[in-house]
Formats: structure tokens, sequence, C-alpha cells
């Protein structure tokens, strides 16, 4: 084998990806080359670093420099400076806010500082598309212990013990599961992989999949022998390109090396994956739905009882878990169920991922112990929020999780601690706000999102989500009335009570907890006409202050529905009836001669 | 058999039962739209709900799709599950205010307003139509197109349908495109006419004379109340 003295690892998870990193790899690459380093030094594409904010990156090892921001023009001189003179090149680290010296090494970095990396272990580590890569570091270690060591009933005692619980949202405990699952006599038996993430801003599931393929891969054929299933399905998002193609590398690759197919290992165990892509319905996420969209038949839920686990696909027992449930999987059985007990709280064990989005400075993928607190997250690992401006909620859980408001900024985060508050663990989307958001609009887009994603069966989920969504786009356009808010709190409840899935169940959230804690937003907009943060367009205006306008012309030139009237040097005049309230303007203009009303007088005029 | 309770009663359901078999064949009423025997259950009205289990972690369900299980605790008329059909009442009547179904049954729970933007639509998505033409009549001529707030049903491709045979039963099954409500300003949201109607065969009998053990139900032999 061949040693080389440094490794440069891109990271090409899709966002580096999208900044440019494959051009990046090949011009390393290049200047490599043409500096006679190829015996020397190794560039490797990973998995996603989970600092997307600041993509394209580069990782140097040994050294452990990390270089952000990267373009085309910044190789030759950082290959000459850090791989020919030994020098590593300042001006490309990463600086933390408010601050002037940069900090050169990854695990320096605040954002990483805070991490506990275990399903994510991998991710800018190895290349995804290498199975050695992942033998190399303890992969399929964990396999070769459940297949030749264990007993089907010893694999799920120890993930029954590890308190592990689902992670796509619900938080069922895994064990429980696979127990219950593992008891009925029914055969064949089949395994699902939940990888139909549809939360906005959400991203853990694509990342795991890029970064570690092979971790599902083997969590899930430790699973099968642990149910005794025979077939298992892999439900990718067609949205989902990269991620797609990595699993179907590592599914052949995993075959050609005796892990999946027949006689396993040599243990006489078989079982093997297909991979199913998803059409991108948000409810296909729902484990009825997605069973139906895997049979071939609309994604709409049905009914449990009868579980999965008793009657799923085909009528027949399945496990249908999440991709970093799957993932977490390996590294219990490796490590042993009481090294995972240690982690996290009394009742959420472990850690969780969050894709962290938002007004934040440090936009990324994080994986944390469970119980930390959410101001760890923002403030600590996520860097507060950019511009000076202050913190106004967070939301978690997705499109039917809740905003929590800054006075629960010390909550812990874990699955009870989040119901009780009124949002959800979810799946572990975490949309960070600030005070120039205006929640009553954060509502309304996510009632849009769900009236959409709905699947109609439900009278309470389909109606409800379009009637909340009816009311709520008429109080952001100053047609709100008193009574709207006791409607919308009634169907909100409503809705949750009397729908049949977990997209309904839960669909009542963003109302609730924003009716919950931010109250009067909703009030200033029905009783003033007033929209706080301004960003309701029929709540505001824009108006020329005639006494600061020098007719300079630059507002007219960036009006893009010709709203603006005035010749040069003459004090311009918006045609109210023209504007849609871009705030182009306001952008242009030097004098600060352009000003956003949001009195209640506007609506006067 | 499986034994369980429903509203403070000791039942039992046979193997595969549902809860509203159960309770039918106890003779507790539970109000239905998308339900009809002789159809594979949908669980998409939501007016059959019932609360099951107790305290904190009780819920409601659906009593059409959910299996009768032993030792659960069932209650088919709470105030939780009265404000879940009446509002089910309320959104569906938004929908399709003509229909006599939705009528009655709004006069039946005492919906007296509708709060929400008329639609004056023919559907009300229950899908019962979509269900007879697949599994009684063969043909799966119809069937449900896109989800949420654009869900509609019609044949593929909304073109006309080669294995349509015209047979009509999807209309006859309609619980809200054929039946018309014949009561007072059936144009608007709610009628509530059977509220204050009762049958004139009482006049004369002291018993009702009507052969549709169902007073009132066609329309023609009532009367405004009295009192």
């Amino acid at each position: 084998m061949k040693h080389y003295r440094a490794h440069l690892l891109v990271c090409a998870g899709t966002g580096c990806v999208s900044c440019g990193s494959f051009k990046i790899k090949e011009a390393l690459e290049k200047e490599i080359k043409t500096r006679g380093l190829q015996d020397e030094v190794q560039v490797v594409a990973t998995g996603c670093n989970g600092f997307c904010e600041r993509g394209p990156i580069v990782l140097v090892q040994p050294d452990g420099i990390f270089y952000q921001l990267l373009t085309v023009g910044d190789v030759p001189h950082l290959v000459e400076e850090h791989l020919l003179k030994g020098r590593p090149v300042k001006k490309l680290m990463y600086v933390p806010p408010a601050e002037k010296q940069p900090v050169p090494k990854m695990k320096d970095i605040e954002f990483f500082k805070h991490q506990r990396l275990i399903v994510l272990r991998n991710r800018g580590r190895i290349d995804p598309e290498k199975i050695e890569e992942y033998i190399a570091f303890d992969g399929y270690e964990a396999l070769g212990k459940a297949l030749t060591e264990m007993t089907p009933a010893a694999i799920i005692d120890e993930i029954l013990f590890s308190g592990l619980r689902g992670r796509g949202g619900a938080g069922f405990p895994t064990g429980k599961k696979w127990a219950a699952c593992a008891k009925e006599k029914a055969t064949p038996k089949y395994l699902i992989c939940n990888g139909d993430e549809g939360d906005p801003g959400a991203f853990m599931d694509r990342s795991v999949l890029e970064a570690d393929p092979h971790a599902v891969l083997e969590g899930m054929v430790i699973g099968a022998k642990a149910i005794g299933a025979s077939k298992g399905f892999v439900y990718i998002r067609h949205e989902y390109p990269l991620a797609l193609k990595r699993m179907e590398i590592a599914i052949t690759q995993a075959r050609e090396n005796g892990l999946l197919g027949q006689d396993i290992l040599g243990s006489g165990f078989d079982f093997d994956l297909e991979i199913v892509q998803g059409a991108g319905a948000f409810v296909s996420g729902e484990e009825s739905a997605l069973i139906a969209s895997v049979e071939g038949k609309i994604a709409m839920p049905r009914q449990r009882p009868p579980y999965p686990a008793q009657k799923g696909l085909w009528g027949k027992p399945t496990v249908i878990n999440n991709v970093e449930t799957w993932a977490t999987v390996p590294n219990i059985i490796r490590r042993g169920a009481d090294w995972f007990q240690g982690l996290g709280t009394e009742t959420s064990k472990g850690t969780k991922i969050f894709a962290l989005v938002g007004k934040i400075a440090n936009t990324g993928l994080v994986e944390v112990p469970m119980g930390i607190t959410l101001r760890e997250i923002v403030y600590g690992i996520g860097g507060g929020i950019p511009d000076k401006r202050d913190f106004k909620a967070v939301q978690i859980g997705g499109p039917s999780g809740g905003c929590l408001p800054a006075k629960l900024l010390d909550l812990p985060v874990d699955y009870e601690s989040l119901t009780a508050a009124g949002a959800m663990m979810g799946s572990g989307g975490m949309i960070v706000m600030d005070d120039k958001t205006c929640m009553v609009d954060i509502a309304k887009y996510f009632l849009n999102f769900l009236q959409d994603e709905s699947c109609g069966k439900c009278v309470s989920c389909r109606e409800g989500t379009q009637r909340m969504y009816e009311i709520v786009k008429g109080i952001t356009e100053g047609e709100g009335k008193e009574s709207d808010l006791a409607l919308l709190e009634e169907l909100a409840q409503i809705t949750k009570d009397a729908s049949m899935c977990g997209l309904g169940q839960t669909a009542g959230n963003p109302v609730l907890t924003t009716l919950r804690y931010f109250r009067h937003e909703y009030e200033a907009h029905i009783l003033d006409k007033r929209c706080p943060a301004g960003v309701c367009k029929k709540l505001i205006r824009y108006v020329v202050l005639s006494e600061k306008c020098t007719g300079c012309l630059s507002c007219k030139k960036a009006c893009p529905t010709e709203a603006i009237k005035g010749t040069l040097k003459e004090i311009h005049l918006i045609d109210q009836s023209k504007c849609i309230k871009c705030g182009a303007c306001k952008e242009a203009c030097r004098f600060e001669a352009i000003e956003e009303q949001r009195e209640e007088a506007i609506q006067i005029i | 058999m499986i034994t369980f309770r429903m509203n403070g009663l000791e039942v039992k359901a046979e193997e595969g039962w549902s809860l509203l078999e159960t309770a039918k064949f106890y003779g507790l009423a539970i109000p239905t739209l998308c339900h009809h025997e002789g159809l594979t259950e949908f669980g998409g009205c939501r007016l059959c709900v019932v609360e099951i289990g107790e305290g904190l972690r009780s819920k409601l369900v659906s009593a059409c799709t959910y299996p009768a299980e032993e030792g659960l605790v069932v209650r088919t008329d709470t105030t939780r599950v009265w404000a879940a059909r009446r509002m089910m009442i309320e959104l569906m009547l938004a929908m399709a205010p003509g229909s006599k179904v939705l009528q009655d049954l709004a006069s039946k729970f005492n919906v007296t307003r509708v709060r929400f933007k008329l639609r004056h639509g023919e559907c009300v998505l229950c899908g019962l139509c979509t269900r007879i033409c697949a599994e009684q009549m063969d043909a799966a001529a119809i069937g449900f197109q896109q989800r949420g707030h654009k869900r509609k049903i019609s044949t593929p491709f909304d073109a006309r349908s080669e294995v349509c045979r015209l047979c009509g039963a999807c209309m006859y099954i309609c619980p809200a495109c054929q039946l018309r409500c014949q009561g007072p300003d059936a144009d608007t949201a709610i009628c509530n006419g059977c509220l204050t109607m009762e049958p004139s065969c009482l006049d004369h009998y002291d018993d009702l004379q009507c052969w549709m053990y169902d007073a009132g139900r066609c329309g023609t032999c009532v009367q405004e109340k009295k009192s």
C-alpha cells in the first residue's frame, strides 16, 4: 500500500459540490501533478463536513488545517505555500465573527468543538465511495460481531438496553419495534430505510447517506439478522441524486465483498437490499404511506394498528426506521449498549443531528448529544445571529414542529422537553429566526406547505390546513377579525385531534405555538393592522421623504414595476397602486429618503 | 372473542371487527359518511371518531378503521368527540352546502353556523364513488388525483374513460352531489330546517305513520314545530 505524507480532504457534500468543490478537487490534482507531488500528497473527496456556510472546504491532514471558501484561483498558492514550503495559508483560514485572528485547526473551531460525532463519525474523513476506507475506520466490525457472535435475541436486547429511539421524529424505542417484528411468525419479513426527508431546510438524512452510506447499510444488515428479514428497501427521494448514487455504489461494493447477498461473511445468513426512489411527496415520510409508495400505490397513510411490525409491506411484518437510526445501530453493536447509555439524558440517549439554518452565522449540519440546550446550539455552535440582530425564535421539528421563543433558549433538547414546549424533535430541522421575521408570516408559510402536502384523505387535515391557511393569510393581509384567533385555536386543536396520521396530528403546531408564544403579533396584525416586523406586504408601504429626496433617480431605476414617478432633481413619488413593496427603492437610495411605514394610518389612506 | 369496554359497558367483538361494527352490534349510534357496508373502510370523513384510552394518553381514532382490541376503553360520545364531529360537519358543509346528507347531520349535531368561506362545491372527497367503482363495479374508472388542496376525483388524465359503463353507481352512492337539500334557503350554508320541523302525521295519529321509520327524512310530510 502506498503511503502519502499529506491528505487533502475535499468536502463533496451537496452544499460544497454546488459551490464547485469538484472543480477545486480537479485543480488541486492538476496543481499537485505539475509540482510533482502526486506520490506524496493524495486528494480525497469526502462526505459533508457540515459547515456548509463556508464551502468549498478542504481539510489538510495530518496537520488538521481547515481551509474554507476556496476558489480555483486559490489552489496554486495553497499548494505552493502549504505543501511545498510547509507554511499554512492564513488568509484562507476561518476567522470567527467579531475576531481578527484566524483559527487554523478544525478541532479548535467553535462550530466543531462542541459537537459529538457518532453517526457522522466518518464525515469529512473517508471517501464514501470506497468501502476500503469505511472498513479501515472499524467499518463492518459490528456486522461481523452481530452475524458470528450474537443471536438475534441478543442483538435486540442490546438495542433495547441502549435506549435508542427512532430518529425520524416520533421517538419510538427502536428495540421495541424490532422485538415486536421478531416475534411475528409470518414470512418473509422486510426492512425499510426511510430516507424520504421532506422538511423545508432539513438535510440530515441526505448528508448521512452522502457521507457514510455503508454505515446505513451495515445497520440494516444487523437489523435484518435481528428480526429475520430477507429483503430490505432503501427509500430515497429522487431529489437527492448524489445520495442515490453513493448508496448504489455502496450496495454494489458490499455485494462484491460478501457483505450483502447470499451467505454473508460465511455465516449462512442471506439478505439483500434494493433502492426505491421516492417521487417527492412529503407525506411519504409517514411509515404507512411510505409502505404504500413502495408497493406502487398512492402515498396515503392508513390506520395503525395493525402496525407495520405486524402487517407492513405486502401485508408482511416490516421494520421501518429512519436513516439516522440505522446509521446509529453499528456504533451501538460495536461499542456496546453501556457506552451508548452513557450519552444523553434520562429518556433520550445518544446524539441527534440537526440542520441548523436560517438567520444564523454558522449554517450547517451539527451532531450534538441529547440534552444540550438550545442556547449552546444557537450561540455556541451556530455562532449567534448575524448582522448584530436579536434572536426571536427557533423553529424545531419541520413544518409541523413549533416555534420556540428566546425565553426557552435554555430548554434541553430531548424528546419530552420539546413536546412539552409545543414543538417536537422531528427529523431535526432547526430554523433560527431574527427580529426581522414576522411570526404570523412564518405560520402562513408552514400552513401553505402543509395544505400542499397533506395527502388529502382526512377532512380534518385537508380542510383544516386549508382553512387555517385562509384565516392566517387574511390576517397577514389586514383582513383579520378578532374572532379569528379563537377559531384558529379551535381548528388547530381539532385538526391535531381528529386526523389519522402524524402529519395531520401535528399540523396544528405551527399555529398553536406561534399563538402561544407570539400572540401579541397576531393581535397587532388584527387590531392595529400593523406588522411589527415589517414583513407582511399588505400592511406596509414605502413613501418618499420629501425633505431628504435629492431627485437622483436611483430609486426610479431600481423599481421593477415603474411605480416611481419624477424627473432629475425633482422629488420622487411612489405610485402605491403599482408598488409591489419589494423594497428595492429603499436599498437603492443613498440619502435614506425612502421610509417603510408600518403604522395604522396607512390603512386609512 | 375480544372483550373490551365501550361507554362503560363490557362488549364482546368477533376477531376482525372494527369499533364501528361492534358499536352497531350493540346498538350504539356512531355517525358515518364515508363508510359503506360492502366497501373497504377509508377513514377519511372523521365523523365516526371515538375516544380511546383514558387520561392524558387518550386519543381520537376513526371507529370504522380501528380494530377491536382486547382490554380497550372506548367512549363514543365525549366533549372532545363531539367538538371534532361538529367541526368536520362545518368544514364539509363549507365545501358542499347543497348536500342534504350534510345538512341533516348539521341539524342532528346542532351545527348552526359555518364560519368559513363557502365554496359551493359538490364533492367532499369521501371516496365512496371511487371505491364502489373499483370494488363493486370492477371498473376503477375514477380515482383520486393530486394531494392536499389540489385533490380531486376524476378519470385518468381527465379524459372520457373507456372502462366506464355509465352505470351510475358513483352517483347513487354520493352523499353530496345527488341528494339536494330541499329545506328553506338551500343556497345558504345552513338549512337547519329539520330542527324546526316535525312530522304532520302525529297531529292525527298516536304513532308515527312514516313507512321509512325515519321521521322527516323525505321532507314531504313535515310541518313547522308548534311549540
